[in-house]
């Protein structure tokens, strides 16, 4: 340890910690723009430097050691001065459009800005111009990109995918994709991370509300919605609405208030996929197939494999993902009441999720009543359009989602989470295979983290063993891939989830910067499952009534035509 | 499978370095003749490219710079935009991560006044501090000489129109194609393509084939008369300029030899005694009057000259030299280099044969000492500085061929004592040192915790600086300020109506070209104050410059005699350039007196 005086105040520190750290253990808060701890500690940014006694010049707090004896002040008036002279710096080359942004509220550098009083712009805006295929559903507008690689970091190191690059030098470095390659030529799996890790405008995802709107405005249109499970647990943050208030009945209240005319919920969706993946792996487990089997409702997830995994596509679950499955029934069970009426059905997906936005327009997934989803709104459209509408989310009553296509299990919920769709696929698997239902302890994969790589489990099932793993982030993914090819990890079933954390940690999701987020979610769709009376997906009576009224049994031909999907088809 | 390439270079790295290369050659020559904004603006630039990008100052800072200073010298008025200036460098040099954008914002803040004036200049008069000049050499001479117009007489075989042409701003071609530290060459154009111009090499060149050159016809005389104390370069120029002007000049000189510093400082191997001979012939072909062994304060008193002359100069140049200021056990066998070299241009040598011998300083002046040591027959010769080899104020040639004539350097040694010693008469004892933060320019040594260092010797001569003889002057009212005489712009000494000083005793210590240029400028103003506006230019022919394409070509640099057999004598240590090689170096010059903004005025320097 060494002793280190922040401010005037002594602390002691751990030897070869930033100067950015141990001012936050010593309560002293030093802005940032371009820091991620331990992604991109790059001091890019300038924003977080400091004085240090001795050196006339000032060190970057992010990425500057502390020694013992230090003494260092974090709030000078030629601290003050640098920062603010940095910041209209980078405002020179950022297109202050604050107003028509997507990021207007949650922009890191719009509200240091603020924070500084930069009420002038001594230099003259030159913000860059670039080109971008504005249908491609990430979105890049280089005039508001600050260089701060953020996205270039989070995409090479935790999501594998290094996407994005730099090129250049001096004034005219940029960040670009790499190879100067277009974006649908790049590799990008669609998760979105570089949106939610963006600290500006300049990543977004494409915007879909003006169709939806238009949907929910025709009369002549039939305007379904469903919600992901991950949504419930990250809904209510932008709106100022507290954990306990944010519940699932009040936003099934509030879509309602949006002119939703049939409200549905995607967990329901997510026991339907239990029955069929479930089923699935239920007969993979007596076949010779190459083990292992992996889940496929996560088209972030997909994509990543198809384009960075080809080999193991053959080995995804044929089971679509739940939004598309629930599109698929209602298009298919709907249809005809709506021709009846002389109306179209029109299906939106709000989900925490970008490569949605990309997997409900694969042609390969129409079944014969057409596309299963018209629209992906991300949870950031969806809180945009209740800011729009002008929906007191507070002062709703809850209600329930509408059936028979609402009622959803626990199991369904936990979907939202990584190795949610594990646990709920054990919990229904060990059922099918014994006729008993398991423990909840026994399936249970929260120990599940995208802080390891991945974890393992080993089930007893009535004398066979299952060898189930659980990762969530591409990167961890790829390590999970590279020992299973190399033959260091045997495994039966394995669930992968694009997003780190999962669903609740998704490139859809709202915006805090610098907060991971996704296992503070993840313990509010644990609760709800918790405190659910169902929470086995196959013992959801509405599930039972589907297959018995339209489907007839898991993974027969209806449900192949409806339900599954082969992955290695799909246009990228 | 294989999986690591072995290292070559890429065509990028190749072609980058082509450029980085052509860079560096530019800047070397960069001149003072570009308006400071837009130098300015090409240093940011320069630093911008050289940036990765990655931080917010360096990135964005640096572009900015230039914006600001582009706008000001587009005569933009915008209310605080030099503070902002400044402000970005401060940021710069405060907030960058690595020294692509701090070192920009430390030498921004460097010259930040100079940036200030200059752009508050541009901002309310809309004109620019910094007069061009068309010709860099011409400019950067001390005292302008008309170098492209000399060059090209001797292009033509003219060199005694050459000879003519350098005397109209500097009386001893001679001695400066032998000893001139040539500024004029650094900033050279040609070095933009491959070198500067071997400048020196021609006046040399054109000295050694033109043979004697008569001066200029002397203007009438105006009966009125100068006394100029020193016969230096300096004394000499005004003396020569003033003769020719029509005036009665008086050189009183304490030594028994003309030329100062060119005749007892510098050894006849550097300026061999016929080559300062030829300018001093020519000067004193004038008329001019020569009081020999005349030192002033006891030969002649300072109220006959300031009372029987109508203008006096005081050009004593700085021939005192300082000892190393510590203990000293004995003094036997130590000297200044000044009596030391004096004794050798006298005919008079200390008798060094066999000898050990330490010279202790870094300048030229220790290096004449150590070289001529060394030709004295001395045993060794070790020259000791507290400094490193690099941080010598000697020309680095002085420096490296002392060395091939078997000197020794001895670097960051710093005196602390003289003992007695064992073996010899003197011990030398020093402290090592080592380089540290600088201070002026130069690192400055600090004392290691290393133990002392002792090097016997019989003569210890002492190069550490040299000083000037101010007192006698300064108790009849010249002003002095850390030993040198104070003088307004023009040379006229504060207090004074008739009386100037110039050379040595006015900068200190410096070199032959900037004592001729004051010598001259002094001229001037002594012509001006006694009531005359006299020229005294020799009207030459200078050829009209040819046109060619300038393709790159080595430059021919001056030889020397190997090293062994020069080492054994005091004959001249240079081979001057063959016919063939004066021909190509003539035709590299770049004749910017033509080509460029040279041809508005014609190129010439104007007539002064």
């Amino acid at each position: 340890m060494v002793a280190v005086t922040i401010d005037g105040k002594t602390v002691e520190a751990r030897e070869g910690m930033t100067i950015l750290g141990a001012a936050k253990a010593a309560g002293v808060d030093i802005p940032t723009l371009c820091w991620m701890k331990k992604i991109n500690d790059i001091g890019a940014c300038r924003v977080c430097v400091v004085e240090v006694e001795g050196e006339e010049r000032m060190a970057a707090a992010c990425n500057t050691a502390v020694r013992d004896g230090m003494v260092i002040h974090t709030n000078t008036p030629a601290v003050v001065r640098a920062r603010q002279t940095n910041l209209q710096m980078i405002l020179s080359e950022h297109r202050n459009e604050c107003t028509s942004c997507a990021r207007s509220e949650t922009c890191a550098l719009r509200r240091l800005c603020a924070d500084f009083g930069i009420q002038s712009m001594p230099f003259d805006a030159r913000p860059p111009k670039g080109e971008w295929d504005e249908d491609f559903p990430l979105v890049r507008d280089s005039s508001k990109c600050i260089k701060c690689m953020r996205c270039v970091a989070e995409c090479e190191k935790v999501q594998h995918c290094a996407v994005w690059d730099f090129t250049g030098s001096g004034p005219h470095m940029k960040v670009t994709v790499k190879d100067g390659l277009n974006i649908d030529a790049a590799g990008c799996a669609l998760c979105g991370q570089c949106i939610t890790h963006c600290p500006t405008g300049a990543l977004t995802s494409r915007r879909d509300i003006p169709k939806v709107m238009d949907a929910i405005a025709d009369p002549d249109t039939i305007a379904v919605v469903q919600v992901a499970p991950a949504v419930r647990a990250a809904w209510g943050e932008p709106l100022g609405l507290a954990r306990e208030d944010a519940t699932p009945g009040r936003m099934a209240s509030a879509l309602r208030a949006l002119g939703f005319d049939y409200v549905y919920d995607t967990d329901f969706a997510a026991d339907l996929t239990i029955m069929e993946e479930g089923s699935e792996f239920v007969q993979f487990m007596s076949s010779d197939k190459p083990r292992p089997m992996f889940t496929s409702c996560c088209p972030g997830w997909v994509r990543f494999a198809k384009l960075h995994y080809p080999q193991f596509v053959s080995q995804l679950s044929s089971a679509k993902s739940p939004h598309q499955m629930m599109g698929a029934v209602v298009k298919n069970t709907m249809r005809a009441v709506a021709e009846e009426a002389g109306k179209r059905l029109f299906v939106v997906s709000v989900m925490p999720c970008v490569a949605k936005k990309y997997e409900c327009d694969v042609p390969q997934l129409a079944t014969e009543a057409g596309r299963d989803v018209d629209a992906v709104l991300t949870v950031r459209e969806f809180d945009r359009m209740l800011k729009m509408f002008r929906v007191d989310c507070a002062a709703l009553e809850e209600t329930e989602f509408d059936n028979p296509l609402g009622l959803s299990t626990g199991a369904g919920t936990i979907f939202g989470r990584t190795g949610g769709v594990m646990e709920a696929a054990l919990r229904s698997a060990v059922f099918l295979i014994t006729g008993n239902n398991p423990d909840f302890s026994t399936c249970d994969t929260t120990a599940a983290t995208p802080d390891k790589p991945w974890v393992t489990k080993e089930l007893d099932v009535d004398g066979t063993p299952v060898r189930i793993a659980v990762a969530s982030g591409l990167g961890n993914t790829a390590k999970l891939l590279d020992a299973i090819e190399a033959g260091e990890v045997d495994l039966d079933f394995v669930e992968i989830m694009a997003c780190p954390g999962g669903c609740v940690g998704g490139g859809g999701q709202p915006i805090v910067f610098n907060q991971e987020l996704a296992s503070e979610r993840a313990a509010n769709l644990n609760a709800l499952d918790e405190a659910d009376t169902l929470r086995y997906s196959h013992e959801n009576p509405d599930i039972q009534t589907l297959y018995k009224d339209w489907i007839g049994e898991p993974l027969n031909h209806t449900a192949h035509e409806w339900l599954h999907t082969d992955q290695e088809a799909w246009d990228i | 499978m294989s999986r690591l390439p072995v290292f070559a270079p890429t065509k990028a790295d190749e072609q980058a370095r082509v450029i980085a290369d052509a860079v560096i050659n530019r800047v070397s020559v960069y001149g003072n003749s570009t308006c400071p904004l837009e130098t300015a603006v090409g240093f940011f630039k320069l630093c911008a490219s050289q940036s990765c990008g990655k931080c917010t100052p360096c990135r964005i800072g640096l572009t900015r710079l230039t914006d600001s200073l582009e706008s000001i010298l587009r005569g933009e008025h915008v209310e605080g935009i030099v503070e902002q200036v400044i402000m970005v460098c401060d940021t710069l040099y405060k907030s960058a991560d690595c020294a692509i954008g701090f070192q920009a914002g430390r030498v921004g803040l460097a010259f930040a006044d100079l940036i200030k004036e200059d752009a508050e200049s541009h901002l309310a008069n809309g004109v620019c501090t910094q007069p061009f000049t068309a010709v860099p050499c011409v400019k950067e001479c001390p005292s302008h000489v008309d170098i492209p117009g000399y060059i090209a007489c001797l292009r033509e075989g003219r060199a005694a129109d050459a000879v003519r042409v350098i005397r109209n701003d500097n009386p001893f071609p001679s001695a400066c194609a032998f000893v001139c530290e040539h500024p004029c060459e650094h900033t050279c154009r040609r070095g933009m393509i491959d070198a500067p111009v071997n400048i020196r090499g021609m006046k040399q060149r054109a000295v050694l084939t033109a043979g004697a050159v008569d001066v200029p016809q002397k203007a009438d005389a105006t009966g009125k008369k100068v006394a100029i104390i020193g016969g230096g370069p300096s004394g000499l120029t005004a003396a020569y300029y003033l003769a020719l002007m029509g005036h009665d000049i008086t050189v009183y000189e304490q030594n028994v030899h003309l030329g100062g510093m060119m005749y007892y400082g510098i050894p006849r191997y550097r300026l061999p005694e016929e080559n300062l001979n030829y300018d001093i012939d020519a000067i004193l072909s004038l008329g001019i009057e020569v009081k020999l062994n005349a030192k002033v304060g006891e030969d002649v008193q300072w109220e006959d000259l300031v009372n029987g002359y109508d203008a006096v100069y005081i050009a004593i140049g700085a021939h005192h030299f300082r000892d190393l200021g510590i203990d000293y056990a004995t003094r036997e066998g130590v000297m200044s280099a000044a009596t030391f070299l004096h004794q050798v241009a006298d005919g008079n040598p200390c008798d060094l044969q066999g000898k050990d011998v330490v010279v202790v300083g870094g300048g030229n002046v220790a290096m004449d000492a150590t070289r001529t040591a060394k030709r004295l027959g001395a045993k060794s010769v070790r020259c000791i500085y507290r400094r490193r080899i690099e941080d010598m104020t000697a020309l680095t040639e002085e420096v490296e061929a002392a060395i091939a004539e078997g000197c020794e350097m001895v670097e960051l040694m710093s005196p602390v004592r003289i003992d007695k010693g064992t073996d010899h008469e003197i011990a030398f004892v020093g402290q090592p040192q080592m380089p540290s933060l600088y201070r002026g320019g130069r690192p400055a040594p600090i004392a290691t915790r290393s133990e002392e260092a002792v090097f016997e010797c019989d003569v210890l001569i002492e190069a550490i600086g040299q000083i000037i003889e101010y007192q006698y002057f300064t108790d009849k009212g010249v002003e002095q300020n850390r030993g040198r005489f104070l003088s307004d712009e023009h040379g006229r000494a504060n207090g004074f109506e008739n009386v100037f000083v110039g050379g040595d005793c006015q900068t200190g210590p410096s070199t032959v070209i900037r004592a001729i240029a004051a010598g001259k400028a002094v001229a001037a103003n002594i012509d001006a104050y006694l009531g005359f506006g006299h020229d005294v230019f020799d009207d030459v022919r200078i050829p009209r410059a040819t046109f060619d394409s300038k393709l790159a070509c080595g430059r021919v640099n001056i030889r020397e005699r190997s090293a062994a057999e020069r080492a054994g004598d005091f004959d001249g240590v240079e081979i001057p350039l063959r016919d063939e090689d004066a021909a190509q170096e003539c035709s590299r010059c770049l004749r910017c007196d033509h080509f460029g903004m040279g041809s508005l005025r014609g190129g010439r320097p104007e007539k002064w």
